[in-house]
């Protein structure tokens, strides 16, 4: 098929940016929308035209490196998928393709699609472990019954692949699905209920810092998320952090 | 130099304990005093920098992606083996140790897979500690599940996601050190050179990604737990950034690479779908305790079949051929990957592949859907024999299992597997080879030591389902941190390493060099070209069943490809900024170096073992046939051009288990 | 405790607790209201008894007011603070996609309620208190009997105010079709009971606002026809 594609296309940090139109012909309906972008940007080469930069890494959905804001929403149309699940059979001959870097103040532009997201990491920093030793003299992994329940929900929030999608479809470019999920799986375990209190509110404070806007419950981030990261995990981060705040 | 593999003496299972207890350590005062570089940031090189900076040291850390949780451990699915005996069916240390052992076709050395399989429970302990949900079974206790090449249930695993949750347990044990300011966290930065000051690796070259900065560090240690090299055949099942650059430079610096040619082709893959394709995904090996591998028993269904004129769900049963199951009774789908994959190539090169291409075989779950239903129905007390319920209650089963599989599969080959059976086809997965390290975990270069798949230490020629998890945590958390100790004890009075020395600067301007080279040669075809032709060749020719002939042709087609490669590589854009094409272009330059070394390593070795099949040395049968003179690893020398390359072999010694031909009838 | 106001999981709360309050003292008002339809003389009585009462004048009353306040006050806040989260707009964005128009919207649905409580101040808050703490007359008489009703009555009467209630309401109604169940969400209770929560919520949320119109034309058509 025949797509036509706007891409924004910004040379670095500092430069203004714009959106630029291409056209790509011959485009398999088996192919990953990032092969699709493989193509163009082979042609751009060769035309000594600089290609378009874009994150992505793993190519099967579980890296969480790749992002675009495709026809509007994160990962493009599809759901629970990423950029590199989603395939061209998803789009029709002709059509027109926007594609816009994820976009959040917390999550500056490097370059055309590319985006520093590691105001993601410093939240982790902050509180997203759990303070035991790397020794291995530990105690038995068994010594601990924990109920297959909580042990599968705190499997679902761990899913979560940081990939910003959350952010980036927020209409608040909140990040509270992304530091839910983490508060969530430790909340879940009673290995994380140790620390429970600190590591919530660090984590919120920086997720704060960072400069991610506040959540108004619109859900779209639940949609979005390749993963499928529930809604819950926010209202369980909401509970701690009234909980911790109460007490600390 | 010979080789010394520095084992320890003694009776095998005694040695670790031994070695820890005779080895030096140095004070926590001291500790301070020394800085560790760790390139990488998968399970191996996360853990070792978590477990160092916990112990003191000052960590740097160095990931090319834009944060270690991206490192491509995270794709890893199925599960992470240790002899817990949880299940009691008979595990045991020396067990795990026997299988691996035993599924490397004997090519790895038994010391190290000792202590891989003595400290492999504790990694368990360790990751539930950190948090890891591990899946679990109603009484909450952990739960395991059976891989392929064992007779036991060893395997823990947390979904189909196990790397992922392995890694978020390393990266997480980071993220604490991170916060205490004992690692600093260098992301989008790649190392370009390795710096050997006095005989001993003190630091690295980088460059930053993001600005295309060359930046020099230095530390009394360095760490490359930087993984395999599979991509060298382009299409692989790792992910587009993994590469060689790291190892490959260290082995120009003086660090041997031991077993190049030694390649896991993963038998459970998506096949390939077009030329368009730039990787391959897996389907966790996981599925093959459920699913049965089959094509059809005749040609005239094959073409119908490829034709579309039949469904593979209306052929019947007695026209089916489940190959495993007929040649190896006794493991049947779960026999070790290498067997998998040749047993699914030799079918498909017989005529009998089921997609256009013909190289894909069914994985089909319709016995495992009603085996599963009827047990549900029985459980439930409901009708045993309502076919639309056993169908339903079957598919929530295996849902449950492998839901997250079939979702992928499903978006990929846009095919319902719960209908009608996935087709699979081999791909590249996994190197044991990499480079050559001793029992600390060394390579022939003082201070500069390797982890994780990065080394070729554990997994000799095939390695098995869930061991490679193991492996990398096992070195990083448990064995790194204490031989490293031993080496850093004669650093506490050594200070900070100037990046100013004039090895520093040597190294800089042979890295700065090599990149004004690719940005000025302004030729006609892009990075990605050469790579898949380098592919090409190496799929062709060194891939799973290789001989003399195409091997010594593929040398010569390696090394014209190379001198091409520099000739008419265009790589656009500057080398101060963001510019993925150059980064690639390095990488695919060392690419087309261990290619040539590759085929060279496999043309050398005259025998059958593991993952690496002459087609010259097969039993009558079709097996493989191992040689008892091949019985060594070979570790080769850099010395100048790859067919340079000087060879030195490591005996390996087998005092603790027979060397049987590996069979799995 | 300190300084929760100044997180955002804070000041998501303190949303919630502020919107559930105004939620009840809708309900109280729409109960008084339909009292009007119904029976005027208890309606008088109710009304009389609210507006002498000493709790509800001078302790609930001022409460009411700051939470109003408080409620459109941190709206804007965060409206502000959320909008500059994103400096550089999408060129394309498909919002339907994946949230309903109420959930995006709750800034212009709550301004039009804003703007209609202005004018609800001017036609009945105002006078009110003018009437009793200004002029200092506290008996709700007027020509012998009650003065509730009648001003109710009254204030029906012109149909541009009817049109501009009743389309205040169903900004109310999208308003509340969104904030009631999230405001739950926001307080963390998402469990087994959200479901039950949910389909309570959107019933309240589109049965008080039709139930104030209902009012509104029930006493314009009364005097009208």
């Amino acid at each position: 098929m025949n797509l036509t594609l706007k891409i924004w296309r910004q040379k670095n940090a500092n430069d203004k940016g714009k959106m630029v139109d291409y056209q790509v012909s011959d485009i398999s309906p088996d192919m990953s929308f990032l092969e699709m972008l493989d193509v163009l940007n082979n042609e751009l080469i060769e035309k000594g035209d600089s290609p378009v930069a874009f994150d992505h890494d793993c190519r099967e959905g579980i890296c969480g490196m790749c992002s675009l804001y495709i026809n509007g929403e994160a990962h493009g149309p599809g759901r629970k998928i990423t950029t590199c699940q989603l395939h061209m059979r998803m789009f029709k001959d002709d059509d027109t393709i926007y594609i816009e870097p994820f976009r959040a103040k917390a999550f500056p532009v490097i370059k055309d699609l590319v985006i520093d997201r590691s105001a993601f990491d410093r939240v982790q920093y902050a509180g997203g472990f759990i303070s035991v030793n790397t020794s291995g003299n530990t105690q038995d992994a068994n010594s601990i019954p924990i109920s297959k329940h909580a042990a599968d929900e705190a499997m679902d929030a761990a899913t979560c692949i940081g990939c910003g999608a959350c952010v980036a479809t927020c209409k608040n470019s909140s990040a509270m699905l992304f530091v839910g999920a983490k508060v969530s799986q430790y909340a879940l375990l009673p290995q994380g209920k140790v620390e429970a209190t600190d590591r919530v509110l660090n984590m919120i404070h920086q997720m704060d810092a960072e400069g991610f806007g506040n959540c108004t419950n619109t859900g779209a981030c639940e949609i979005e998320c390749p993963k499928g990261i529930s809604l819950e995990n926010i209202a369980r981060m909401n509970r701690e952090y009234l909980k911790a705040s109460l007490k600390g | 130099m010979a080789l010394d593999s520095k084992i320890p003496q003694g009776p095998l299972a005694d040695k670790w304990t031994k070695h820890k207890n005779d080895i030096n350590l140095v004070n926590p005062a001291n500790k301070r005093l020394i800085d560790v570089i760790i390139v990488g940031t998968g399970l191996a090189g996360g853990s070792a920098a978590a477990t160092l900076a916990e112990l003191g040291y000052n960590v740097k850390a160095f990931c090319f992606q834009d944060s270690p949780r991206r490192a491509h451990s995270i794709a890893a699915q199925g599960g992470i083996n240790a002899a817990k005996n949880y299940q009691g069916d008979g595990d045991s240390t020396y067990r795990l140790f026997y299988d691996t052992v035993k599924g490397g076709d004997y090519r790895s050395r038994e010391a190290n897979v000792y202590r891989l399989a003595e400290v492999s429970s504790n990694i368990i302990d360790q990751c539930v500690a950190q948090g890891v949900p591990f899946a679990r079974d109603y009484g909450g206790l952990l739960d395991n599940r059976s891989f392929g090449g064992v007779l036991v249930s060893r395997t823990f695993y947390a979904k189909g996601q196990t790397g992922q949750q392995l890694l978020l347990g390393a990266y997480s044990a980071m993220n604490r050190q991170i916060g205490r300011g004992k690692i600093k966290m260098y992301n989008r930065h790649e190392m370009l050179d390795v710096v050997i000051v006095d005989g001993k690796a003190r630091g690295i070259i980088a460059r930053n990604l993001v600005t295309g900065e060359i930046e020099r560090h230095s530390a009394h240690a360095v760490v490359l737990g930087t993984g395999g090299y599979g991509n060298v055949f382009f299409l692989s099942t790792n992910a587009m950034g993994s590469n060689v650059t790291a190892a490959w430079k260290a082995h120009k610096r003086g660090a041997y690479f031991a077993n190049p040619c030694y390649t896991q082709i993963h038998p459970t893959c998506i096949p390939v779908s077009g030329d368009h394709q730039s990787k391959l995904t897996l389907m966790s090996e996981s599925l093959r305790n459920d699913g049965r591998i089959w094509v059809p028993k005749h040609k005239k269904d094959v073409e119908a079949i490829r034709s579309g004129n039949l469904k593979p769900t209306q052929l019947a049963e007695e026209d089916r051929d489940y190959y495993l199951e007929r040649r190896y009774p006794a493991f049947g789908n779960l026999v070790p990957r290498d067997v998998a994959s040749r047993a699914a190539k030799e079918r498909c090169d017989e005529g009998y592949g089921v997609n256009a291409t013909g190289e894909a075989v069914y994985l089909d779950f319709a016995a495992a859907i009603l085996r599963y239903g009827k047990e549900q129905a029985h459980v439930k007390g409901l009708n045993e024999d309502d076919e639309t319920l056993i169908n339903k209650l079957g598919k929530d089963v295996v849902k449950a299992k492998y839901g997250n599989l079939f979702q992928m599969y499903e978006k990929i080959a846009d095919e319902n597997p719960y209908e009608t059976p996935m087709m699979i086809y081999p791909a590249v997965h996994y190197t044991m080879g990499g480079v050559w390290v001793d029992y600390n975990l060394q390579t022939t270069i003082p201070g500069l030591y390797a982890i994780g798949e990065a080394n070729f230490s554990d997994h000799g020629a095939n390695r098995l389902g869930a061991s490679a998890l193991m492996q990398g945590l096992a070195d990083g958390y448990f064995v790194l941190p204490y031989t490293i100790g031993d080496y850093l004890s004669h650093d506490i009075r050594t200070g900070t390493i100037s990046t100013d020395l004039p090895e520093f600067e040597e190294a800089e301007k042979k890295v700065t060099e090599s990149i004004a080279h690719f940005i000025n040669n302004k030729g006609s075809k892009s990075v990605d070209y050469f790579h898949r032709r380098l592919g090409k060749i190496m799929w062709d020719k060194c891939g799973m069943s290789r001989n003399e002939k195409d091997l010594k042709v593929a040398i010569e087609e390696i090394s014209a490809l190379r001198k091409e490669f520099y000739k008419e590589v265009l790589v656009p854009g500057t080398a101060d900024e963001f510019n993925e094409q150059l980064a690639k272009a390095g990488r695919v330059a060392d690419f087309l170096e261990l290619g040539e070394l590759f085929a060279k390593d496999a043309l050398l070795r005259e025998e059958s073992a593991g993952g690496h099949f002459r087609e010259e040395y097969q039993t009558p049968e079709g097996e493989a046939m191992r040689r008892k003179e091949f019985q060594f690893v070979s570790a080769w020398e850099y010395k100048g051009e790859p067919k340079d390359a000087v060879l030195h072999e490591e005996v390996l010694e087998y005092n603790n288990i027979e060397v049987k031909e590996r069979s799995y009838k | 405790m300190s300084g929760i106001l100044s997180s955002s999981i804070g000041r998501k709360f303190a949303m919630a607790i502020s919107a559930f309050f105004l939620i009840v003292f809708l309900l109280q008002h729409f109960v008084i209201n339909i009292l009007s339809v119904f029976n005027p003389t208890v309606f008088n009585q109710v009304s009389h008894f609210m507006g002498t009462f000493w709790l509800v004048q001078y302790i609930l009353q001022p409460i009411l007011i700051l939470g109003v306040i408080f409620h459109f006050v941190m709206g804007f806040v965060l409206e502000i603070k959320n909008n500059k989260s994103r400096e550089i707009k999408y060129v394309k964005n498909y919002g339907n996609a994946n949230s309903s128009w109420m959930s995006r919207n709750m800034i212009w649905s709550g301004l039009v309620i804003l703007s209609f409580m202005i004018l609800h101040f001017i036609d009945f808050w105002i006078p009110e208190i003018n009437t009793k703490y200004i002029v200092g007359d506290m008996s709700g008489m007027h020509n012998g009997e009650f003065r509730y009703y009648t001003e109710l009555v009254e204030k029906f009467h012109n149909p541009l105010r009817v049109g501009a209630y009743c389309l205040a309401f169903v900004f109310l109604a999208l308003h509340l079709l969104h904030g009631f169940n999230s405001a739950f969400q926001s307080i963390g209770a998402n469990n087994k009971y959200t479901k039950g929560i949910n389909s309570f919520s959107k019933l309240y949320a589109i049965g008080i606002p039709l139930g104030f119109i209902f009012i509104a034309l029930f006493h314009h058509l009364k005097q009208t026809l």
